[in-house]
């Protein structure tokens, strides 16, 4: 073992996505241990929302997994409105579920360009990000907030959207799968990064499920599960939609799942924008003045789709105004994990093909 | 301006400071430090929407030494702020800082947090201060302006 030989990659990293660091253990060009030191980006969250009021713990949970923001407010929602016994009127559940779905477009598509950048592929990130900007100004329209939306508040959403916002989500579907595409053939048509992720970093569906891979790594492998299909939230139990699965479960594959993945959420959205009902978008139990009042007693944890992968919420209220416990099942966190496995025995030029496959966002790891 | 018509106008007279200042200014070099939420923003800065190269600050580059701008986008935990302030040693003078985003000013949203540094200021000196939480590329592009005025020696307003 003495002809190991112990190199550090990151925290400042240009193909780390945050703040990550591995202790790789090379013997010559092959990878044979490698230790993923996490941590950086700690910032308490699960502490901090203890401290504030059950209508503000939005805040740190927009905070999380800061590329898809209205899948983890959907996730906290779905406790935490279980727990105070605050359901949400049919409109806000239809706004929750088309602004979710774009929100995991959104993500899909960053992950798509920062994957693109990790392989030394520069353009097809400027394409990603102008499709995600049309997103945004949808978020932009609704809420008033490009990125942190903090949209979607106890018992419906923070405003209703308007005639216009419907209009340019429909004009978005319209043009988006052509761009799509385009993108998709940016990748898939290239040689070179064809080549740099097929059959590299290949996960065993038995080893996924024992370190509780989820979403779309899991997928990947060949596990057909999706907590919208196996316990369906919002709308995902009235609406149409395929799992993407792939046998391959090797980058390529979790890249090919990715886009199928995007393709299904157009179908979501296309299925439910024009059955928007009219009335309420807020429930009067949670009216603005009542809201810090509001008092939670028991434990529930509710559990939700994000775009990485199932995102727990476990809360436990002592009957006062703030939350006695807020912890958080983090999907990243678990497909971190198995990177070891990944990474074993592979060169050390492939790292990068595998890290940034897994879809690192380190809100959500460090918390 | 008949002169200019003919080519004839080939000398300026400047001071040597004032020459190098506008060209320090035009070609800011950012360090590629993505910390969190805000890293994400700086990303569509650089993206086509927006555009930084417009400002002469569009080549990211991924080793300290070779950058003279170092934009902190995202929280600094205690555990990253040693490796901030090393990235900022290792980058050669003249160097520029610029605070993106509340949780780098002054805590933000974790101000109440045991393991949050309360503004990167406390580590690193800082020359513009972007507020936002996170800032829109906008709020980023006029901080980056903002400090090429500065290095030129011009007012801010």
């Amino acid at each position: 073992m003495s002809d190991l030989m112990q190199l550090n990659m990151g925290p400042q990293h240009p193909s780390m996505h945050g703040v990550l660091r591995l202790k790789v253990k090379v013997e010559g060009e092959i990878i044979r241990e490698i230790e993923p030191v996490i941590g950086y980006l700690h910032r308490n969250a699960e502490k901090l929302c203890e401290m504030t009021y059950y209508c503000d713990n939005l805040v740190y949970f927009d905070r999380m997994d800061y590329v898809a923001s209205m899948n983890m407010e959907a996730g906290y929602l779905e406790a935490a409105e279980k727990l105070l016994g605050i359901p949400p009127p049919e409109r806000a559940v239809y706004i929750r579920t088309i602004m979710n779905e774009l929100s995991r477009i959104a993500s899909h598509l960053v992950w798509a360009g920062a994957f693109g950048l990790d392989l030394g592929m520069l353009t097809p990130f400027f394409y990603c990000f102008v499709e995600r900007e049309k997103i945004l100004r949808i978020f932009t329209e609704s809420c008033g907030s490009r990125q942190e939306t903090n949209y979607f508040s106890i018992g419906g959403v923070y405003q209703d959207i308007t005639p216009e916002i419907v209009d340019h989500i429909k004009t978005f579907l319209s043009e988006f799968p052509r761009k799509l595409e385009d993108i998709y053939n940016l990748f898939a048509k290239n040689d070179v990064f064809l080549s740099r992720t097929r059959g590299i970093g290949y996960l065993d569906p038995e080893i996924a499920i024992q370190y509780g891979v989820t979403g779309p790594m899991l997928r990947a492998s060949g596990v057909p599960y999706d907590v919208r299909k196996a316990e369906p939230y919002l709308l995902y139990d009235k609406v149409d939609f395929d799992i993407p699965i792939s046998k391959k479960g090797d980058s390529l594959a979790r890249f090919s799942v990715r886009f199928e993945e995007i393709r299904q959420s157009i179908r979501i959205i296309k299925q439910i924008i024009d059955k928007i009902p009219e009335g309420p978008f807020f429930n009067p139990k949670a009216k603005k003045p009542m809201m810090i009042r509001l008092r939670g007693d028991g434990e529930v944890y509710a559990r939700t789709e994000s775009s990485k992968g199932e995102f727990g919420v476990y809360i436990v209220g002592d009957g006062g105004v703030k939350p006695y416990r807020v912890h958080v099942r983090s999907p990243t966190f678990k497909n971190l994990s198995v990177l070891p496995e990944l990474a074993k025995n592979q060169m050390i030029a492939d790292l990068i093909a595998i890290s940034g496959s897994i879809d690192l966002v380190f809100g959500e790891i460090d918390r | 301006m008949d002169k200019v018509k003919d080519g004839d106008f080939g000398i300026i007279t400047t001071t040597l400071e004032n020459a190098m200042e506008w060209g320090r200014s035009n070609s800011l070099w950012p360090l590629t430090f993505g910390l969190a939420c805000c890293a994400i923003e700086m990303m569509a800065m650089q993206g086509a929407n927006y555009d930084v190269a417009r400002f002469g600050s569009e080549i990211f580059r991924n080793s300290p030494r070779q950058s003279d701008l170092m934009i902190v986008a995202g929280t600094v935990t205690k555990k990253m702020a040693p490796r901030v302030k090393r990235l900022y040693d290792e980058m050669p003078f003249p160097k520029y800082v610029i605070a993106m985003g509340v949780c780098v000013i002054q805590g933000g949203p974790y101000v109440k947090g045991y393991s949050v540094v309360l503004g990167v200021d406390k580590v690193i000196p800082v020359d513009v201060y972007v507020p936002g939480c996170p800032p829109t590329p906008e709020a980023l592009i006029f901080g980056i302006t903002t400090l090429q005025k500065r290095i030129r020696g011009e007012s801010d307003r």
